[in-house]
């Protein structure tokens, strides 16, 4: 580490803990923008000359060299706290952007591809008669598929899960509520082909082995959304403030009425955050679905009878078919990529309504 | 309306600690009782047990009798529900509910009850009881606003108002001005001051000129140390416990000589 001597020939370090002034020198607001854009230049110029030029080797490089000329920089100018604050700036800002490369990489991967086939026809028609490299054929029954059999699962694991979460926060904490909590945790792990096996085997007890129809799928994500949950209810349950619950009972309301009314009022917007978030970690199961509603190429509308086409199945099924042997031959992947992109949009359409739902929900501060 | 309470041999426990022992004491109508102490005597525990509020701490429970109006608040076949709807109770953070409105909030004890009212009616009682906790003209343009966008002392007087929006017999406040502000104090104290016409009124305060303002009687409650139970000491007259108290311990707290 260099140190800088002050006018009063002390070393920066013990400067800045004891120093004689309180003011120090100040960069402009701009300097890490602008070393930020000087370094990528820098390092982008050496490179061109070099004849090398890559996009994601400068902005590696350019982002170490602008770290250095910053910390350096600001040690010189403002002193070796400032220094290290912008050094923790710049670590966070990076890792902010290297979280964000995969997601970004993944939604463009999915766009471009996905639009080859993505339109009105795609979203409205389905594969009946379809084969070969037919230039025709849509996701139609398995969007439907999707809904239903996503949306039943729904029904019956928020009801479970939030009775639940009730129990373990209001009438907990107990030996069943710790039994309780354990088993919940273990669900969480459970790897979602068991959860479709389990709801087959389930089904087959009652109604013979080779069952398939949408309701044994709708189970089997239950099984997997119930511990989700049950988690992400507890912990907006536990937030809401004991003495909310005491001003209800003060007023003469019975317990019951005070969960259903108050308790469960208060936490609804994160509720409906959690249940939202349940559901995204569902819908693209492949596994169980394959295994409890097998596939199908027109439409079912009908939960309790007979096969059911699902997105992330028609992805796998269309993409497991390969190139076709004449007509368009890139015709299978192209609808994968377009299936896969509408899966997308409808968990992006989710969790619009569920912000939508829970800014309607959420507690007003007044502020506003 | 304004029942008397009678209290005889109370012994309140957490679990097995045993909290308060032997409060017997007599809480007459349409006047203010001060429960006075130092931290940790037992205040807030004796007055939570006055309308079964204590028990809703795991493990928590009384022995000894509560009678309100000669009728045993802790019989068999009491249901605490119809207890707490007789005997109100204002705490020492205000707590409006933050989903509801100013409205709402001094009508949530119908509301939460499923108790069905005409508009009419709910806004009748929405004024009468903002009135009652002298709020009104504050807030009589912005009933839909949320309760929680109201100031502190605003806030309690609200919490005041829900409590007797449900005409209870009895008014209980835990320390009420304790988060508050000289000014909404002030407010508070000249609403309690009205509010002993109608109510019962039992008042926990660590303020001392606070008890001597407002209360006309005063109950000193003392403990022998930490892990002992609390105690009452004595209970008089306001005037005499502050001028004249017939105990030594209740002399030495309230000059300050504690200890």
């Amino acid at each position: 580490m260099t140190r800088v001597q002050t006018p009063h020939g002390e070393s920066a370090d013990t400067a800045s803990l004891r120093g004689p002034k309180l003011s120090h020198g100040k960069l402009p607001r701009f300097t890490p923008l602008a070393v930020f854009a000087g370094s990528l230049v820098a390092v982008g110029a050496l490179f061109a000359l070099l004849g090398s030029f890559s996009v994601p080797l400068t902005v590696f490089l350019g982002v170490i060299l602008h770290a250095v000329v910053l910390l350096v920089l600001t040690q010189v100018v403002e002193g070796r706290r400032a220094a290290i604050d912008r050094l923790a700036t710049t670590a966070m800002y990076s890792a902010f952007g290297l979280a964000l490369i995969p997601l970004v990489s993944l939604l463009w991967t999915a766009v471009q591809e996905g639009l080859e086939r993505f339109d009105g026809y795609f979203l409205s028609y389905t594969m009946r008669g379809v084969f070969g490299g037919m230039d025709a054929g849509g996701a139609y029954h398995a969007i439907i598929g999707t809904v239903e059999i996503t949306l039943f699962a729904t029904l019956i694991s928020v009801p479970i899960g939030l009775l639940t979460a009730v129990y373990l926060v209001e009438y907990g904490p107990s030996r069943l509520g710790r039994a309780i909590t354990f088993f919940v945790d273990v669900m969480t792990g459970i790897p979602s082909i068991v959860a479709g096996l389990f709801a087959y085997a389930l089904f087959a007890l009652f109604l013979g082995p080779g069952v398939r129809m949408g309701v044994v799928g709708s189970v089997a994500l239950a099984v997997l959304m119930i511990p989700v949950v049950v988690r992400a209810s507890e912990e907006m349950l536990k937030l809401v403030p004991n003495e909310l619950r005491e001003a209800a009972y003060a007023l003469g309301v019975p317990k019951w009425l005070t969960i259903v009314k108050v308790v469960l009022r208060t936490a609804a917007a994160g509720i409906v955050t959690g249940v939202m978030l349940s559901i995204a970690r569902v819908i693209g199961e492949t596994a169980p679905l394959l295994i409890t509603v097998g596939v199908a190429d027109s439409v079912n509308y009908n939960l309790f009878d007979g096969r059911m086409m699902t997105l992330p199945v028609y992805v796998f099924r269309q993409y497991s078919q390969g190139l076709a042997p004449n007509g368009v031959t890139t015709i299978n992947y192209d609808r994968a990529w377009a299936a896969a992109l509408t899966l997308i949009i409808i968990v992006m359409l989710l969790f619009a309504v569920a912000r939508l739902v829970s800014r309607f929900f959420s507690p007003k501060t007044g502020r506003r | 309306m304004a029942k008397r309470l009678d209290i005889s041999d109370l012994n309140i426990y957490y679990s097995d600690f045993l909290a308060v022992e032997g409060v017997t004491m007599a809480i007459e109508p349409r006047s203010v009782t001060a429960f006075i102490g130092p931290s940790g005597c037992g205040k807030s525990t004796v007055i939570r047990s006055l309308n079964r509020m204590h028990e809703v701490i795991p493990g928590a429970r009384i022995e000894g009798r509560i009678a309100l109006d000669g009728e045993d608040l802790y019989g068999r076949e009491v249901d605490p529900v119809r207890v707490r709807r007789q005997i109100g109770m204002v705490f020492q953070r205000p707590n409006p509910f933050p989903t509801m409105s100013i409205h709402a909030n001094v009508i949530a004890g119908m509301r939460l009850n499923n108790k069905r009212m005409s508009k009419a009616a709910a806004d009748e009682v929405v004024e009468r009881s903002l009135r009652g906790a002298n709020l009104w003209n504050e807030v009589k343009d912005r009933l839909n606003r949320p309760g929680s966008s109201l100031s502190g002392g605003q806030q309690q007087r609200l919490c005041i108002a829900r409590a007797i929006a449900v005409q209870p017999d009895v008014l209980l406040m835990d320390e009420p001005c304790s988060a508050l502000d000289p000014i909404s104090t002030l407010a508070i104290e000249d609403l309690i001051g009205e509010l002993k016409q109608e109510y019962t009124i039992v008042i926990v305060t660590h303020n001392m000129q606070q008890a001597a303002r407002v209360s006309d009687q005063t109950a000193f409650f003392n403990l022998a140390g930490v892990g002992q139970p609390g105690k009452l000491i004595e209970m008089d007259a306001t005037e005499k416990i502050f001028s004249n108290p017939s105990k030594k311990a209740t002399e030495d707290y309230i000059s300050g000589r504690f200890g």
